[in-house]
């Protein structure tokens, strides 16, 4: 056991059972998964990305690049690539380690040490291009999928939940060390509204670390709990900061009643950044064994955790803070084997402590190497020649079981550089530090330099390493020095290129340790100084933040809202199958017992030409158009002339952008001489509104006219059919059917209920179209069908409703249209309002490119075998060899009325071309040959529609 | 997420706007007298500043009002929301 008998914060009355990999251990309240597992002499935890070489516990925070494992909690629960530093010991915890085959200690692809011969930097480019291309497909891909990445998925449904919530605060605070609890109790007692966050769950931060400290820190965090002003958010990481000080706060919570997360989006009238500093690692061969642990980290365990981690320590030290650490260490019971001092002498204060500890300091040391497997088990200590590389041939053994490296530190301005804040490179700290902020944002403590000190500047901290092998910067993506080095001999010179060819700083800790290392390795290998390099970019999240955090209740039915018309829960107890359209759930087939979809949808449509049929239409955009204006407005709009249309009549619309294409259509009825009833396509109801709005209230202000969206307030039952008439008459109240032609709209009572009744149709055949209220529709539709049952009523969905109009030739905008046809290419000219001298995209419709004669036309189109079905988006092809579009199919169907399969299509000079032979393309044969005809297969002369 | 006012609601959350396009663009009012580079520069051309830009919003999620702003392209920085029809304000040095 290395759990010291006293100290530190945990609660040794508290004993908590996990295990690691299958075996058992025992932790205390307080530990961190990685505190428990040191505690019980467990380093070896992980094994790496690429290379598969064991790996140990490198840090004690967020930063932790190695220590990935994954957390079972059952099904569902299973959460990979989780920083077992940052995971708090719950009673029956459940670890694993991961990318390991067929165990953690005997991995086969270490073992045959595949990776690390072949996969440098740039592996992937290189094989992507050139003649390695049929080997990445053949060999590469396969065998790196098999051996790379981290952890696994979880295949089933997270059963837990996530909440989201929005604030405010006065005062936002991140960070809940000595710098962030100081400005929180500032900030608070001076009277602001204050939220305190802190990732950790303690805060303290690195007074966590500070025994003489905690006395304090636990009246200081009292004072903050007993103020009604201040909101404590412990396991709460600040991971994204946005503009206007809007900063995402994911919160762990793990409730007993499943509530595991919370988002938080707070927006606050100035932010505290207190967000620290994270000590730097030192590149070196073999720095990345398990027992290699950077410096602060180590005395972290001893004085927060009371875990000695080693008990024959050696210590890399650029840095003042390497000494407390070995100090720390050894006061817990360690042997020092070894302090090597990078720099050319160790301070003398420093060095006179030491040598009063009898501790060994070799300045102007470094480490030529380490042995060990699973765990470090002793290096090569060598002093540096002036080039600053480990001089291996005056290199003396050490032995030692735990390695600390003591790089300095660099200020966590992740957040601050978010916000687009300016960093400013402070040569005497040699760090990047906070400069002109573009937010109401104030950075406090080590984040903002305040009480660092300078070591080694971390260009020397790298000098001579981009030659040593195995000398790893980026742990977790498994990037070395020569990595970097190979990346620049190579040409590249921005540090953004070098970190995405290399992937330093691109694994799940996002460079934290790694990211200062490459700048100095590039700054080195250049020879330009550090500022010169540049910075990446800090981009969010700061830390992983779970998928679930983000979809909060946005999951199952509200992932996405699913809109359903009133006559939905009748088409489900029919077993109609359905199909989306925008948000819509629309019945697309009634199949009865034993059919499929097809010869459902033969059978409705014959029903609806030889009878009648019913159709749930209540998806249709609505809009009520009233104002003295509403027929003028219209005018400017629509391509059509509305002002002497008749109350009582309708038309069918065509609207077009300014740039001429067809944008919208839909038939627009006259109830009243001030009051339009406007129907859109189904999925373009929003935007129609939004357009017509623009216009209303941008361009035509002067117009008395008011929109109003209806699209949910009417419940709409079209009527199609020969004996559609014959079902209605009866239930038909207050209406005059001698003035009742086709395109004809009244206001009158259907089955009892206040109705606007439409003779419309989008079959070619007899139709009406009846508005009700939406409440009212399932018993009006009732109504229908009772009184359609003798003549043979037959509900239908939108397949069929798709069918009967292809047959007939009318278009689907968006699927006849694209956003490049113009009224004439779609064969509707003759809507346009002849003596109209503007509406919208009047203009573009005369430029030259819009009057060219072999623009692609809509057109119909049959099989000249009558019996291949073209696959809509087929392009259209003058010989079945030729490799030019010359259109393309937008409808095919098989059309039971006609005998054959049908298609519309655009071709170029199509209406000029009836009769002609054009191919089809076919995915999965010879292109098909097709007649071209004109665009209407059922009753061209539309005497049906009239009867 | 950006706080965006609106010159009738105030300020709001950038979830209930949309993004319209260049303001302070008219449709001319007889658009068969233009020819057709006229037409097509009223059509589609567009100022792309690399700094502040007169541009309408609308309140789609809320009141439903088109308004004008003038926002910082490089910064996202909003100077001024102001109502149609009002002259732009000066942007700020």
């Amino acid at each position: 056991m290395t759990r010291l008998a006293s100290g530190g914060r945990i609660d040794r009355t508290r004993p908590l059972h996990f295990s690691f990999d299958g075996r058992a251990y025992t932790g205390y309240a307080g530990d961190t998964l990685a505190s428990a597992l040191l505690a019980n002499g467990v380093h070896l935890v992980g094994r790496s990305f690429k290379y598969h070489r064991p790996r140990g516990i490198f840090s004690a925070g967020v930063e932790e690049p190695n220590a990935l494992v994954e957390i079972d909690r059952g099904p569902g629960q299973r959460e990979p690539n989780v920083r077992a530093t940052v995971v708090p010991l719950v009673e029956g915890l459940v670890a694993r380690s991961q990318n390991r085959w067929p165990s953690l200690r005997f991995d086969l692809a270490a073992a045959a040490g595949l990776a690390s011969s072949v996969l440098g930097a740039g592996f992937y480019y290189k094989t992507f291009l050139g003649p390695g291309r049929d080997a990445w497909h053949k060999r590469w891909e396969p065998l790196i999928r098999r051996m790379a990445g981290l952890g696994r998925a979880p295949e089933a449904p997270d059963p837990e939940r996530y909440a989201n919530r929005y604030a405010h605060a006065e005062v936002l605070v991140v960070g809940a060390g000595p710098a962030g609890i100081a400005a929180a109790l500032r900030a608070a007692e001076s009277g602001a509204r204050v939220v305190l966050c802190d990732e950790q769950a303690e805060f303290g931060g690195s007074l966590l670390a500070e025994p003489d400290a905690w006395p304090q820190l636990a009246a200081d965090i009292a004072r903050l709990r007993a103020n009604p002003l201040v909101t404590l958010l412990p396991r709460t990481t600040a991971f994204s900061y946005g503009l206007q000080n809007f900063v995402a706060l994911a919160q762990v919570i793990e409730a007993a009643n499943g509530l595991r997360e919370r988002l938080w989006q707070l927006r606050a009238g100035r932010v505290v950044l207190a967000t620290g500093a994270l000590e730097r690692p030192i590149p070196f061969s073999g720095n990345d064994r398990p027992g290699v642990m950077l410096a602060d980290a180590a005395r972290q365990y001893v004085l927060r955790w009371g875990v000695l981690p080693g008990r024959n320590i050696a210590a890399l030290v650029a840095h003042d803070t390497g000494y407390a650490a070995a100090f720390a260490l050894q006061d817990a019971g360690a042997a020092v084997a070894a302090v090597l001092e990078m720099r050319a002498t160790a301070p003398a204060a420093l060095l006179t402590e030491a040598v009063r500890r009898g501790i060994r300091v070799l300045p102007n040391h470094g480490i030529a190497g380490t042995r060990g497997g699973h765990r470090i088990t002793g290096l090569l200590a060598a002093p540096r020649n002036g080039d600053g590389a480990p001089d291996a041939s005056r290199a003396t053994p050490v032995a030692c079981d735990l390695l600390l490296m003591a790089g300095g530190w660099t200020p966590s301005v992740h957040l601050f550089s978010q916000a687009r804040g300016r960093l400013v490179w402070d040569s005497a700290l040699d760090a990047f530090l906070p400069g002109k902020a573009r937010e109401a944002v104030t950075c406090a403590g080590a984040c903002a330099g305040e009480g660092l000190t300078p070591g080694l500047p971390v260009t020397l901290l790298a000098a001579g390493s981009a030659r040593a092998p195995k000398a790893f910067i980026d742990p977790q993506n498994d990037v070395t020095t020569r990595d970097i080095a190979l990346a620049v001999r190579e040409g590249f010179r921005s540090i953004e290129h070098v970190k995405r060819y290399t992937t330093n700083g691109m694994a799940t800790d996002q460079g934290k340790t790694s990211n200062m290392l490459g700048l100095a390795v590039v700054a080195g290998e250049l020879g330009r100084s550090v500022p010169e390099v540049g910075l990446t970019t800090f981009r969010a999240p700061y830390t992983p933040t779970s998928f679930g955090a983000f979809a909060g209740r946005h999951r199952g039915l509200l992932f996405d809202p699913v809109r359903t018309a009133p006559l939905h829960d009748w088409a489900v107890g029919q077993g109609a199958l359905f199909e989306p359209v925008g948000q819509w759930q629309r019945a697309r087939a009634f199949p009865q017992a034993g059919e499929d979809m097809l010869a459902a949808v033969a059978r409705e449509c014959l029903a609806v030409r030889n009878a009648v049929g019913i159709f749930d239409a209540s998806t249709l955009g609505k809009i009520e158009v009233t104002g003295p204006d509403a027929a003028l407005f219209l005018e400017r709009c629509y391509v059509n002339a509305w002002q002497k249309l008749g109350i009582g009549r309708c038309r069918y619309g065509l609207l077009l952008r300014e740039d001429g294409f067809i944008y919208d259509d839909g038939v627009v009825g006259r109830i009243a001489a001030d009051r339009f009833h406007l129907t859109t396509t189904t999925g373009g109801a929003a935007r129609v509104l939004h357009m017509l709005e623009d216009y209303r209230q941008t361009e035509f202000p002067e117009l008395q006219v008011w929109l109003t969206s209806t699209t949910e307030h009417w419940g709409v039952i079209a009527l199609q059919g020969p004996r559609a008439r014959d079902v209605l008459t009866p239930l038909v109240e207050g209406l005059d059917w001698a003035d009742f032609p086709h395109m004809a709209v009244a206001e009158c009572r259907v089955a009892g209920v206040p109705a606007r009744l439409f003779r419309v149709s989008f079959s070619g055949e007899l139709g009406f179209e009846v508005n009700v209220p939406a409440s009212q529709g399932p018993a009006v539709w009732q109504a229908l069908l009772r009184s359609g049952t003798p003549h043979g009523i037959t509900p239908y969905g939108t397949e069929t409703m798709h069918v009967l109009r292809a047959e007939k030739g009318f278009i689907i905008v968006g699927q006849e249209t694209d956003g490049t046809v113009t009224p004439d290419d779609a064969g509707l000219t003759w809507l346009i309002g002849k003596a109209k001298t503007d509406f919208i995209g009047k203009r573009s419709l005369v430029r030259p490119e819009m009057l060219r004669p072999d623009r692609r036309q809509l057109v119909g189109l049959v099989p000249r075998d009558r019996s291949t079905l073209p696959d809509e988006g087929a392009q259209l092809i003058a010989s079945a060899a030729s490799r030019v579009a010359e259109g393309h199919v937008t409808s095919a169907y098989r059309s039971a009325t006609v005998g054959h399969p049908i298609a519309l299509g655009l071709l170029a000079a199509g209406r000029a071309r009836l009769g002609e032979t054009i191919f089809a393309t076919n995915l999965s044969g010879p292109a098909t040959p097709m007649e071209v005809v004109a665009p209407c297969f059922v009753d061209p002369k539309g005497e049906r529609l009239r009867g | 997420m950006l706080l965006i006012h609106c010159p009738w609601c105030g300020d709001r959350a950038e979830l209930e706007f949309r993004h319209c396009g260049e303001a302070h663009l008219v449709r001319p009012a007889d658009p068969a007298a233009l020819d057709d580079t006229q037409w097509a520069a009223y059509l589609a051309f567009r100022d792309n500043p690399r700094g502040w830009a007169r541009e309408r919003w609308r309140h789609v999620h809320g009141c439903g009002r088109f308004f004008n702003a003038l926002r910082h392209t490089l910064t996202d920085r909003f100077a001024a929301t102001y109502k149609p029809g009002e002259a732009w304000p000066e942007p700020p040095i």
